[in-house]
């Protein structure tokens, strides 16, 4: 009988903070720079430089430990990680080991049974490396360090997690926690949340945890499934092939679907941590403590039950609109300047969703501006527009923001309201099309249909489509 | 009286009152320098044309009145392991053999903002590791006293050049001993303040927890006025502090009635030189004399200062050393294709035997499976030597001792046997351990006419004490 | 003397410090490394039971910069002292693996 087994995963989740400056010094964190525009003699480890701690990033830090349920390292430090590689200027990383600002956390993520605790181990403060970029045909790489000292936070979770599915909802759960704090846009593709897998495999029902593997270089959700399905598949073909799992690291080929060892003599993985003489300890005040708890924004689960009481939108809306803090603030802020909620909603959940989708986008990537959601709401409202010339405008201003009315008015896309040249064009409608009429006439309540689309055309789409209903009825 | 007799604030003051100009001053050192420099070497780098030009225009900023301090004017040498923008900075290294900082150090900033004019970048042991300034890549320097004796280090250069007149006043860095010893080799006054006193932003790292940057002078004056120059709380720098009493010229004051005087009887036993103790215990005599309450005590730990350091120096310096891979900077070996490769030959090539033994020796002791018997061992011992020197200093205002067992050695004799050249840093590394300010003054000479050193330490953030005795004790004649 | 360093010790200490001796200059280390420690060793003397380790010397804490933006485009700088260099960027040898 083959033996069943069971997956154990552990995550670690690097995410880049949204702070104006990096950690230690105070050039841009702004992403898509010419490569080494946004860097300065501390980030590229130039001889006599030093480090100095950005206030913003322990504060970031300590919110998401509040947000996570962590207990909050009042006295903690930083440490140096020492390994060579040339996208770490100092050949050295400013990390913490010994005493991590944030420990002994959890989120609690939805399974099909119920709800379940994934723990947190910790939660601790490092700086980015830069960037390697290849160059083939010179047979070379090149550094670019405007990512070098972007900081970073990685959270270490206890390996809780128990299939692909999980570690999913854990990540999506942490990315909306994070998102909602404003501590980081959380983007797989760009690269500001990135998730290392560690993954073994038992038996179902043994006590000990098998032989661990890291998996790095996973940019998608997608390609951290497949990660793991493919991951456990090869240590389960050597456990029943009778070899041993070995603790490596393994560098995952999203192109390839496969993962390779990442072993090389000369990485020893010893990284000779110490604690970094130049940066004195971090000491969190409880006063500081509270002022932080006391800030920290509405959380979705908070946000979902006063949307309830507010707005009257179906649950199901709710649901999808505060899934994302940036969905949810235009949402807010559209409602507020005296929109429907309802409308609002629509706009959303409807033309919002459908466009993200087709275009791969996440609700992140949402640009236009609540005001001119709102306008557009009013245009229809107003019936300046009728609604297909709505999704119409709707569709410009998602890819360039413009303003609504404007925009209207430019393209001379208002509804006509004059009833005799819409009488006009209906009576030239019914005149071109005597199938339709006899068709009509005979019972076929449905190519009414037809004649309103053909009025519509007609009328290049600007008229109110139930005045033309009430002509169509009239006339025939 | 010839303008190199004089010392840097007696010339500034000349320059101010129009007696001497800058240009003048500067030609007169390098004329010095002309003669002496072949057989001394106490630079690496000079900038001649730099410095004249540097000369015209602070002469002008002190004719119109913009530049009135006391060290306007004044020709100065930096140590080569302080960032000098648009000047070569080696740290004594092949590896930074043609290094030019985009930026200075915040110590030279300073120095310059009070219209010194640096000559150039003096030599030192290879990242200020070494006691003799002979694991210099550019060459030893000599001890201007006797050409056949060591400067002393790692800040030999610069104590060589202010003895030899070469130089008005110089920067050095201080780890282990290296500002105090080389000017204890060299007859000169050289002063390690208080941890945190002077940024170290553009030092190049030894051991940052240990580094200091202090001057290395003619006489007392010059160390304080310089002193209150260069100290500053330094945003770039997250270990510099914002402290008080940094007017040290105030402590120029001819008195040490009353003042407690602690002489450690561990500092007078084996292996000091019979020569060195007795000129010593003079100055303290004459302290005494002078109305300081001189007694001896315990110090205790004093033999484990030094595995102490060279566990935490080694550590820290293995990690501050591995930027330098060839990559952005310094010296990388030609022709290597492979990364690993590139990195183990530059480094290989590019460090001296001295700095490969201690980033060997700190990588081990921080390896995997030896931090906590080593590294954090050390780190607990560090911590009862700065609770012995709190408790001295419950009792005493200034501990008196030597700087070093002997005056200098004979060039060539002490890098054989690295330990017993460690052995010689025993009075000045639980200084660096502790944080606390230590100052060398010259207190005679041996039969061999080679100068012989005074040390007196203080508490942290007590250099005005340290001021006030060495003055008067300077001021009283020898 | 009482510590003994390995070639195996000396072959791994070279690769974490990314140095490369030759086999004069190994036997040399593996004497002064082994001496050095022995010299170390004499720190197990103290009792240090309960001893916090002191890596600053001062009990100073929380040094913050504010979040604000005072660095421009400083590349060319950047790249002065650079051995190698190509857009912008410094060159190093080939590190994708595979």
């Amino acid at each position: 009988m083959a033996k069943e087994y069971e997956t154990v995963i552990g995550l670690e989740v690097h995410v880049e903070l949204a702070t104006k400056t990096k950690i230690f010094c105070g050039c841009s964190t702004a992403f898509g720079g010419a490569p080494n525009t946004h860097t300065c003699p501390v980030c590229t480890g130039m001889p006599g430089t030093l480090p100095v701690l950005n206030k913003q990033v322990v504060e970031y830090a300590i919110g998401v430990g509040l947000a996570t349920n962590c207990t909050i390292t009042q006295y903690c430090k930083f440490d140096r990680k020492n390994y060579f590689y040339p996208d770490n200027p100092q050949n050295y990383q400013i990390s913490q080991l010994y005493l991590p600002i944030c420990r002994n956390g959890y989120v609690e993520i939805e399974v099909p049974e119920g709800s379940k605790k994934i723990g947190i181990h910790e939660i601790h403060m490092e700086e980015d490396a830069g960037k390697l970029i290849h160059d083939d045909w010179e047979g070379c790489s090149l550094v670019d360090y405007n990512r070098s000292g972007v900081p970073l936070i990685e959270i270490v979770s206890e390996p809780d997690m128990r299939s692909a599915e999980e570690v999913i909802a854990y990540l999506e759960k942490l990315r909306m926690i994070i998102q909602y704090l404003g501590a980081s846009d959380c983007k797989l593709q760009e690269g500001s949340m990135r998730a290392d897998v560690n993954l073994s495999v038992r038996e179902v029902g043994a006590k000990e945890f098998g032989t661990r593997t890291e998996m790095k270089n996973l940019n998608s959700f997608r390609s951290i499934a497949r990660a793991i399905e493919g991951e456990r598949a090869r240590q389960i073909d050597l456990i029943e092939s009778g070899e041993a799992v070995i603790q490596e690291t393994r560098r995952w080929d999203d192109g390839k679907e496969a993962s390779y060892a990442m072993r090389s003599k000369e990485d020893a993985q010893d990284y000779r941590y110490f604690p970094d003489p130049d940066l004195p300890p971090v000491s969190i005040s409880d006063e500081w403590l509270e002022r932080i708890r006391g800030s920290q924004p509405e959380f979705r689960e908070e946000k979902r039950k006063r949307y309830k009481e507010t707005f009257d939108i179906p649950d199901y809306d709710i649901d999808i609109i505060t899934d994302s803090k940036h969905m949810a603030d235009i949402f807010e802020a559209t409602v507020a300047l005296g929109a429907q909620p309802k409308k609002v909603s629509n706009w959303l959940m409807v033309e919002t969703l459908r466009i993200l989708k087709e275009r791969e986008l996440d609700p992140e990537d949402i640009q236009f501006s609540p005001k001119h959601l709102a306008a557009l709401i009013d245009l229809t409202d107003k019936k300046v527009i009728n609604s297909t010339v709505a999704k119409e405008v709707f569709e410009v201003m998602f890819a360039e923001d413009i303003d609504p009315e404007s925009y209207v008015e430019e393209k001379g896309l208002k509804t006509v309201n004059d009833e005799g040249a819409l009488r006009k064009t209906v009576e030239q409608v019914i005149a071109d099309n005597p199938q339709s009429v006899e068709d009509y006439h005979n019972g076929k309540e449905k190519a009414i249909g037809f004649l309103v689309g053909q009025t519509m055309k007609a009328m290049q789409g600007k008229a109110d489509p139930a005045s033309v209903n009430r002509l169509l009825k009239e006339l025939l | 009286m010839n303008i190199l007799d004089y010392t840097a604030t007696e010339l500034s003051e000349k320059i101010k009152q129009g007696e001497i100009k800058v240009t003048e001053a500067v030609e007169a050192v390098f004329e010095r320098i002309g003669i002496k420099e072949e057989e001394l070497h106490c630079y690496i780098t000079l900038e001649k044309d730099k410095a004249l030009a540097r000369a015209e225009q602070v002469q002008r900023k002190i004719d119109s009145g913009e530049l009135t301090g006391p060290l306007a004017g004044v020709p100065f040498a930096i140590k080569d392991n302080l960032c000098t923008e648009g000047t070569l900075t080696t740290c004594a290294s092949k590896i930074l053999e043609n290094f030019v900082p985009t930026y200075s150090a915040e110590a030279v900033r300073l120095l310059e903002q009070a219209g010194v004019v640096i000559l150039g970048k003096t030599n030192m042991d290879e990242f200020a590791m070494g006691s003799t300034t002979e694991t210099s890549y550019y060459g030893v320097t000599k001890n201007p006293h006797n050409t056949a004796h060591v400067p002393g280090g790692s800040s030999g250069g610069s104590a060589a050049a202010v003895a030899a007149g070469e130089c008005f006043a110089a920067l050095g860095s201080d780890t282990g001993g290296s500002i105090r010893q080389p000017a204890s080799y060299c007859g000169v006054v050289g002063m390690k303040p208080t941890y945190g006193t002077v940024s170290r932003y553009g030092l190049i790292a030894y051991g940052s927890s240990l580094d200091q940057i202090g001057p290395l002078t003619k006489d007392v004056r010059d160390c304080a006025t310089i002193l209150e120059t260069i100290a500053s709380h330094d945003s770039k720098d997250s270990t510099s502090m914002e402290r008080e009493g940094t007017d040290f010229t105030s402590a120029l004051v001819e008195d040490v009635k009353g003042m407690r005087i602690g002489i450690p009887r561990d500092y007078f036993g084996e292996g000091i030189d019979g020569e060195v103790k007795d000129k010593v215990l003079n100055a303290a005599k004459r302290l005494e004399a002078m109305g300081a309450v001189v007694e001896e005590f315990d110090l205790s730990l004093v033999e484990y200062a030094i595995p102490t350091y060279y566990t935490i120096a080694a550590a820290e310096a293995s990690s501050n050393l591995e930027r330098f891979d060839g990559i952005k900077y310094g010296y990388r070996v030609p022709g290597v294709e492979d990364l690993h490769p590139m990195y183990k030959r530059t480094r290989s090539e590019g460090f001296g035997p001295e700095v490969k033994r201690r980033i060997m020796l700190g990588s081990f002791v921080l390896s995997s499976g030896y931090y906590d018997a080593y590294y954090l061992k050390a780190l607990k011992v560090k911590a009862l030597i700065k609770k012995a020197f709190d408790e001295a200093f419950a009792r005493y205002d200034c501990i008196l001792g030597p700087v070093a067992p002997t005056t200098a050695p004979e060039l060539g004799k002490s890098l054989a046997d690295p330990i017993k050249m460690y052995l010689g840093d025993i009075y000045t590394i639980a200084v660096n351990l502790a944080g606390l300010p230590g100052i060398s003054i010259p207190c005679g000479t041996d039969s061999k006419g080679l100068p012989i050193g005074l040390q007196l330490i203080g508490d942290c953030f007590q250099e005005k004490k340290l001021i006030q005795a060495a003055y008067t004790y300077e001021q009283g004649g020898m | 003397m009482a510590n003994v360093i390995d070639d195996a010790t000396i072959e791994y200490v070279g690769i974490l410090a990314k140095l490369e001796l030759s086999e004069e200059e190994k036997e040399q280390a593996k004497k002064d490394m082994a001496r050095m420690l022995d010299y170390i060793d004499k720190l197990g003397e103290l009792d240090t039971e309960g001893v916090e380790p002191m890596s600053h010397v001062f009990p100073v804490r929380n040094v913050f910069r504010e979040d604000v933006v005072t660095n421009g485009d400083d590349r060319e700088n950047i790249l002065r002292n650079a051995p190698a260099e190509k857009d912008g960027m410094f060159v190093v040898p080939q590190t994708f693996e595979g």
